[in-house]
């Protein structure tokens, strides 16, 4: 009988030894995982305030604004810069700011082209 | 022998320096604007890239690219779908303005067989004057509104007008006018500068693709595009006048369109038409 007691005594040490193990695996991948998402970026963000948007809408309109000057908008900024107002028009500061931001980096890159074609165009041409 | 070293110096010098002036000068030259030079080079790329196709038959755009569209366009001439509009334009252009004037009294020749001289640069101006823009100052002269350049009316005119010209050839100007140089070298410039989220130029189609497909499309050369203005556009299902191709251009390479008759457009259709010199006009053109 005290053979038996001490048997199962053993193995309820030895699972409790088993379930420490996987805990200490679980913590390590939470924390393995929670490196991973913080240095990707991906970790989740924090809600987009008003300010946010109306910021990162004022960048996008004045990144559009120099596209302008260079006779070079592109269509998709402008539907960004309207999807932006329009989220933001309904509250949703995560969406408006986002569209707000891929409007700046849309308006950005319009620029870019613009200002390399200057001398660019001409190895197009028929001579 | 003092004197002679200095002599043999200074010739050499001089030697020096007109090589250096020689070759700056040759370095120079490709960027100096030679429109006759580039129109040559412009009907040679294409005729040695289509050596099939009948040169004047370039004016027919994508017809002008393959054999089976060629054959169904000759079917679709024989009951135009542009019919309507000439119809329109013809009686447009005969009724008289509110003052009694009428658009016989804009133009030279009254008008008739008069397309192949547009676009022209104006040296009073000192811009290029599209027919478009002719036929609407030729309205506010008379105290009328002017009409929308992308809209049915316009096409109408246009196409009555270049009806009255067909076969005529193409015969643009460039007067001895540093402007209309610059003009001439703006449309080129705008002609070969990618635009667009899509990153294209007008060149990347109408240059490196035609007779590519483009979806269901078959693109059309640049090569005597203009000829055809305005076109019926089955894609459209109406006429489109050459601000609206431009635009429509433009908003397909995802590039926000620029307002119609900018100076821009009337510099490409100015370089567009230059470099066609020679081809008969065909409009207005049917297109799939």
């Amino acid at each position: 009988m005290s053979m038996i007691r001490t048997r199962r005594a053993a193995f309820a040490q030895s699972g409790n030894r088993f379930s420490d193990k996987i805990m200490l695996k679980s913590n390590m991948r939470n924390l393995v995982l929670a490196a991973v998402l913080l240095m990707t970026g991906v970790w989740p963000a924090l809600a987009a305030s008003e300010a946010d948007y109306k910021a990162a809408f004022a960048a996008a309109e004045a990144a559009e604004k120099q596209a302008d000057q260079l006779r070079n908008k592109w269509t998709t900024t402008e539907a960004q810069l309207v999807a932006a107002k329009k989220a933001a028009g309904g509250g949703d500061f995560d969406a408006a700011t986002a569209a707000a931001r891929e409007a700046e980096a849309l308006a950005k890159a319009s620029i870019f082209q613009a200002t390399s074609e200057k001398e660019r165009w001409k190895d197009m041409e028929i001579r | 022998m003092r004197v002679r070293t200095i002599l043999t110096s200074a010739v050499a010098a001089l030697a020096a320096a007109a090589l250096a002036c020689a070759a700056a000068s040759a370095i120079a030259a490709p960027d100096r604007p030679d429109p006759v030079a580039d129109a040559k080079a412009f009907q040679n790329f294409f005729t040695r890239k289509f050596p099939k196709v009948k040169y004047e038959d370039f004016v027919n755009g994508p017809y002008s690219m393959n054999e089976d569209l060629h054959r169904q366009w000759e079917e679709k001439e024989q009951f135009p779908p542009y019919e309507f509009a000439l119809e329109a334009g013809k009686e447009m252009f005969a009724t008289p303005f509110k003052n009694g004037k009428t658009y016989a009294d804009c133009f030279p020749n009254k008008g008739n067989g008069i397309r192949q001289n547009y676009p022209y640069f104006d040296e009073k101006e000192g811009k290029v004057v599209t027919l478009e823009l002719a036929l609407n100052r030729c309205r506010e002269a008379n105290g009328e509104a002017p009409y929308s350049y992308v809209k049915d009316e316009m096409a109408a005119l246009t196409a009555y007008m270049a009806f009255t010209s067909r076969g005529n050839k193409m015969d643009i100007k460039i007067p001895d006018d540093p402007r209309a140089l610059e003009a001439y070298e703006n449309g080129k410039r705008y002609f070969y500068t990618r635009r667009g989220q899509l990153n294209f130029s007008c060149a990347t189609c109408h240059v490196q693709s035609p007779g590519e497909r483009i979806r269901a499309e078959i693109l059309a050369p640049a090569l005597g595009i203009m000829n055809a203005m305005p076109i019926y556009r089955s894609e459209w299902s109406s006429m489109g006048t050459t601000s609206r191709r431009f635009m429509t251009c433009n908003s397909q390479t995802r590039a926000v369109p620029l307002e119609p008759q900018s100076d821009e457009y009337r510099d490409v259709e100015y370089f567009l038409s230059y470099v066609a010199n020679g081809l008969p006009i065909s409009g207005p053109g049917a297109r799939p």
